[in-house]
């Protein structure tokens, strides 16, 4: 007979962070991609009755201070936080991780049952492929505040200016900004999907861990 | 009168009225972003400053910044920048032809070594041994090592020579390299644009005359005071913009009631130049004032950043029109096509693996 046991995975500030995380990602990409192809509104009224494009606009730049400094946040807990919020959760070090991340693929792409996973944070497939989106986060706030930096006259955004010439001028920015938010939106859906399939392989609870935080392992006997 | 004749003294020769040069002065100041107690300081270095000696040279280029130049709207520019300042040798403008214009070069070289300035117009081969562009039956890249070692500092002028524009477009068969690539240490000027502005052109020089050093330049290394804002921040559709209102096609009502070109491709958001404010012509126009949208010419790789009337570039390595957009909703179709064989196969694959578990938990929970 199994034993099974709870384990306080997710803390709070990690839960905050993930759902913080999704709201500014899923307001960034859409508000981007209205600003990249705005809809068509045949209208008459002169340009001074309207400011939409405007706002959608500021609700992109406000929407990207929280995404960023959410982004730092997460990262400061990747120190401070238990240690499967740790960074070394992220980054396969060991031998051991890179074992588990074929474990993973066959379970997730061969659909074949292996051992049973051991990992109860990230798995370690999982854990790489987040550090992997940490670098599109990063990506994505140096060249979203880079072309931000020439409307600016704040600091902040001006840290970033040096990635316009590095890139050969805004266009080029703008082009691969918009680009890699794609990569945001196929993230979101293999992601999401996942999450079904390994609560419904697995059954550990792992859809509910991000709401209360815990997940189900079982007892080592 | 000084030996060596200063500009001043030019201009009056030319019959130019002491009234005159005093506009011209204040003209030329107002556009180099100079405030207005910097006046006196360029009226005094046009009285006693003798001719700058200039080289102007063409390379890989279709003159259009000399036409631009010499269109400029206010006639000394024209008359006395280039008349009296830059002919010491320009292919295009100089009387001296062959062996009498490579000589004239060289004693310009020799005489004011460390002292002329350089301007280059066009970009540099470097492909074969830059046999794609040679004058005098010497490659451009040995002309500019050799006048770029005396000089006291470079202007770049257009886009060919500050960033290669048309010859550097994708696949770029000579190997076209803009002089900043080249030459690494002496001060450049960066002044982009197909062809840049007269006015940024003349504020340029006349800048370097006036204060003998280079102007304020940003990163790329044009003249903040010609290209710190966007073609959008001074555009005078710009409200149309904030308002979303925009030119769906151009035969349509929005465009006729001037409407932003946004959606038409403009360039004016990524693009800097002073189009919007100094404007083209005597500052009769611009582009968007016409009805079009800006191409970005002053910006890098412009040519390979098109269609011009798309927002969006075409995506490197697929077809013409396929941008990111195509490309992500593609991906993002196949992913979820993915997904659903993933969730069937997953169900028929391990049904008997996921029944057993059921039927162990029940009997755990003792049901």
């Amino acid at each position: 007979m199994k034993k099974i046991k709870r384990v306080y995975v997710w803390e709070i500030p990690v839960r905050f962070y993930h759902w913080l995380n999704f709201l500014s990602v899923t307001t960034l990409a859409v508000t981007g991609y209205l600003i990249g192809s705005p809809l068509a509104i045949q209208n008459s009224a002169e340009a001074s009755f309207s400011y939409w494009f405007g706002t959608l606009r500021f609700v992109h730049f406000v929407a990207a201070f929280v995404f960023f400094f959410n982004f730092l946040f997460r990262i400061y807990w990747g120190f401070a936080g238990n240690k499967y919020a740790n960074w070394k959760s992220f980054i396969p070090l060991s031998s051991k991780a890179w074992k588990e991340m074929l474990e993973v693929l066959k379970l997730d792409i061969f659909l074949r049952k292996g051992k049973p996973l051991r990992s109860t944070g990230h798995n370690a497939l999982a854990g790489l492929t987040y550090f992997i989106t940490f670098l599109a986060f990063l990506f994505q706030s140096v060249t979203g505040f880079g072309m931000y930096s020439a409307m600016s006259n704040s600091f902040f955004p001006k840290l970033f200016a040096w990635i316009v010439p590095l890139m050969g001028g805004d266009f080029a920015v703008r082009q691969w900004h918009h680009a890699m938010m794609w990569v945001f939106v196929i993230f979101a859906i293999v992601h999401v999907y996942l999450v079904f399939y390994h609560d419904y392989v697995e059954g550990r609870g792992i859809i509910s861990s991000m709401g209360g935080g815990w997940k189900f392992v079982e007892k080592k006997d | 009168m000084s030996e060596v004749p200063t500009i001043y003294e030019h201009m009056r020769m030319k019959g130019y009225s002491r009234r005159d040069f005093l506009k011209f002065c204040a003209w030329i100041t107002a556009f180099m972003g100079v405030e207005a107690s910097g006046l006196g300081k360029v009226v005094r270095a046009m009285e006693t400053k003798p001719r700058l000696p200039v080289v102007w040279f063409h390379f890989q280029e279709c003159t259009c910044c000399s036409e631009s130049f010499i269109r400029s709207s206010h006639p000394i520019v024209a008359d006395i920048i280039l008349d009296k300042i830059s002919l010491d040798y320009t292919e295009t403008l100089q009387a001296a032809a062959g062996f009498q214009a490579e000589e004239a070069l060289h004693q310009t070289m020799k005489k004011y070594k460390g002292q002329y300035l350089m301007l280059v117009e066009g970009s540099v081969p470097l492909g074969e041994d830059g046999v794609f562009c040679c004058i005098g039956g010497r490659t451009a890249l040995d002309i500019v090592k050799e006048a770029a070692a005396g000089a006291k500092a470079i202007i770049a002028w257009g886009s060919c020579a500050s960033n290669g524009c048309i010859q550097a477009a994708r696949p770029n068969p000579t190997q076209a390299t803009p002089v900043h690539k080249i030459i690494t240490d002496k001060p450049i000027i960066n002044v982009p644009g197909c062809p840049p502005i007269a006015e940024v052109m003349a504020g340029t020089i006349v800048h370097l005359l006036a204060f003998d050093r280079i102007p304020q330049l940003d990163g790329l290394g044009r003249p903040k005071a010609f290209y710190s804002r966007r073609v959008h921040d001074t555009c005078y559709r710009r409200p149309n913009y904030d308002a979303g209102l925009f030119v769906e096609s151009f035969d349509d009502e929005n465009a006729r009631r001037g409407y932003c070109l946004y959606k038409m491709g403009c360039r004016g958001p990524v693009t800097y130049n002073s189009c919007g404010v100094i404007k083209w012509n005597n500052g009769v126009s611009y582009p968007i004032q016409s009805g079009h949208p800006c191409i970005g010419c002053s910006e890098e790789s412009f040519w390979d950043n098109g269609p011009f009337y798309q927002h969006l570039a075409s995506f490197p390595g697929f077809g013409i029109e396929t941008t990111a957009d195509d490309i992500g909703l593609a991906v993002g179709a196949v992913t979820v096509a993915g997904i659903a064989a993933h969730a069937i196969t997953t169900n028929i694959k391990r049904k008997n693996l996921i029944n057993q578990e059921i039927a162990e938990s029940k009997k755990e929970g003792g049901e």
